[in-house]
């Protein structure tokens, strides 16, 4: 998240996604959230040496992604940008994991093994949470917090900083144009400016904080945070969690491609 | 200092979720009988201005480069450890969720590492007890460059520990720490250089806010103690509940570590997985394919706490082969299939 415009971009793209009426956006907040938590833990259960098993669990995404109409390549690229790490701590593996396999005629390390299983994993897991999010915006989650008792204190402070990010950026960027007209030649914030530039902000912030509180009180706040109507869970709300929790155990129990390849060559052979 | 779901485990991503809600319970208690509820507007712009702040590059002197801060120290220094946890962990999950920075299931282990030990242990331990005399701008500088080293370090050793009880990567432990702490030893003297000028200024510009803050709440013994029992007790009681339910026989030296800490690698045969396999075998059909003989064949392990590897042979890679791509491109037909419904029906629509 070097770029702020960038930042704010993709926080804009998410909220626009989640404001569209599909099967899945309708799809009651709690039931998203239960299986978006199921899913990854089916996910990161697998063992580092299983990659054909993960694969009918792409399943998940690329059905909510076709339903709720979501565009691929924003999606993609936010995989794309988190992956350094992952490949970085990854790549090891095959360095670290010097026994062998021959496959198809070939020796490889096991290390590419558990190094493709991680790369798959996180591909699955962050499609999992962008997903929810792209579907549910953070308010009705919030709602679904609310829901499972999380504190309220904690849901209307995180919907608080939610809901001022964007503005504070805006102001970090202003403040940063405004510094680097004055500063030419350099790459960041001198050492003389840190405290000055970051503790302006940073009392501005108070200030705000201050004026929305006072605005808060005059519109009747009373300590709690009214995020409008959830509708209860519904029959079909229902059939949704529990046909791909029934799935998501299918093919955590059964190696499905193994299962459907042997069916395959066994009826070829 | 992110971590992502694709390298833990789901019994220590499990066990950190239980930690940090035992904290975050025990943080919104305080802050709620402490504090006045204009504190809660302060953090939510607070947790904003954390956010863009980390988007400003602070040039570091002498080395060319730049670096930005976490921001969970001057979170601690100006709200207070218990409001300064609950700002951070409201970051991290917005990060999480829109920005794909660290995973849901490792939220728990992020949220631990960056704001437990910062706000908990570095602030109370070092931060308090450096700035208890007096103000001034050498001791804001001394006590700010301490606590944010030693709050990284300790959250740097966290991601360390939390990667090697997952079991998902091959890295050893002294090759993993070797490459954390150094790090973050660099990290922690940006952080503490960044927090301290932004501390100092604030100070000469509003005493009364680091005042406020500071006379606020103090931590006395008592309720760190509580803290840190609670949290353990979570960690403790959940990964023992989670690791029974998976079944408990971990094998190997490395692992003999979560053995004690009651967690055990959800990998592991007996148990539930025996159950269920032995549910596999009798509801299989094709039994005579290769496929069902994997499950029976004596893993090659290497006795180091490897998990079975499956056993390769020409008949399971060929059909792991076949399947798998199969599988993927059945995954891109009903994809492909749904989407191209869609656009017909708005076509007909419009």
């Amino acid at each position: 998240m070097a770029n702020i415009a960038d930042s704010i971009y993709n926080m804009r793209l998410l909220d626009d996604l989640a404001r569209q009426e599909t099967v899945i956006h309708k799809l009651h907040p709690l039931v998203k959230l239960l299986t978006t938590v199921s899913y990854l833990t089916v996910v990161v259960s697998f063992g580092r040496y299983e990659v054909a098993g993960l694969l009918p669990l792409f399943f998940y995404p690329v059905m909510v992604l076709a339903l709720a109409e979501l565009p691929v390549k924003p999606i993609l690229l936010r995989i794309l940008l988190v992956s350094p790490f992952i490949i970085g701590i990854g790549i090891l593996n095959p360095v670290f994991d010097q026994q062998t396999f021959v496959l198809a005629g070939r020796e490889f390390s096991r290390g590419w093994v558990t190094f493709l299983s991680i790369l798959l994993k996180s591909g699955l897991t962050v499609t999992a949470a962008l997903l929810l999010i792209a579907t549910t915006g953070m308010d009705r989650l919030a709602g679904a917090l609310r829901i499972l008792k999380v504190p309220r204190v904690f849901v209307l402070q995180l919907l608080l900083t939610y809901r001022y990010i964007s503005v504070l950026m805006e102001e970090v960027a202003r403040t940063l144009r405004a510094y680097s007209l004055r500063a030419p030649k350099q790459k960041g914030v001198h050492r003389s400016a840190w405290g000055s530039l970051a503790g302006q902000l940073l009392l501005r912030t108070f200030d705000r904080a201050q004026r929305i509180y006072e605005a808060m009180c005059l519109r009747g706040f009373s300590g709690e945070y009214h995020s409008g109507e959830i509708n209860k869970i519904c029959r079909w709300d229902w059939a949704y969690l529990g046909g791909w929790v029934v799935f998501f155990i299918l093919a955590r129990t059964y190696n499905l491609p193994l299962l459907i390849g042997s069916l395959l060559t066994g009826v070829i052979r | 200092m992110h971590m992502a779901d694709a390298l833990i485990s789901p019994v220590v991503g499990g066990a950190m979720w239980a930690a940090t809600a035992g904290v975050a319970a025990y943080s919104i208690k305080k802050v709620q009988t402490e504090m006045d509820e204009k504190k809660i507007p302060l953090m939510g712009v607070m947790g904003a201005f954390i956010f863009a702040s980390q988007m400003i590059n602070f040039t570091i002197p002498a080395t060319g480069s730049s670096g930005h801060i976490g921001g969970g120290l001057i979170l601690a220094i100006l709200l207070g450890p218990y409001a300064g946890f609950l700002t951070i962990a409201s970051v991290l999950a917005i990060q999480a969720l829109f920005f794909a920075d660290g995973g849901l299931l490792a939220y728990g282990c992020n949220v631990f590492n960056m704001g437990f030990f910062s706000c908990f242990i570095a602030y109370p331990l070092i931060y308090k007890v450096l700035m208890k005399k007096e103000y001034s701008t050498k001791r804001i500088f001394l006590a700010s460059v301490l606590t944010a080293v030693i709050g990284l370090q300790l959250g740097a050793f966290g991601v360390v520990l939390e990667t090697l009880f997952s079991g998902k990567t091959e890295l050893p432990f002294g090759t993993f720490v070797l490459l954390m702490q150094p790090i973050h030893l660099a990290i922690g003297v940006v952080e503490g250089l960044v927090t301290a000028a932004i501390a100092t200024y604030i100070w000469n510009a509003r005493p009364e806010i680091m005042e406020k803050a500071s006379s606020g709440e103090t931590i006395g013994n008592i309720s760190i103690k509580k803290v840190v029992a609670g949290l353990v007790a979570a960690a403790v009681v959940t990964g023992a509940g989670l690791s029974w339910f998976a079944s408990s026989n971990p094998d190997g030296l490395e692992w003999a570590m979560i053995k004690t800490a009651g967690t055990a690698e959800l990998e592991a045969t007996g148990g539930l997985h025996q159950q269920l396999s032995d549910l596999q075998s009798k509801t299989a059909f094709l039994p005579d394919y290769s496929f069902q003989a994997n499950e029976d064949q004596p893993e090659q392990s290497t006795g180091e706490g490897e998990e079975a590897w499956p056993a390769v042979d020409g008949g399971t890679s060929t059909s792991g082969l076949v399947g798998g791509s199969l599988t993927l491109i059945l995954a891109a037909l009903v994809g492909g299939g749904i989407s191209l419904m869609k656009r017909r029906k708005y076509r007909i629509n419009s």
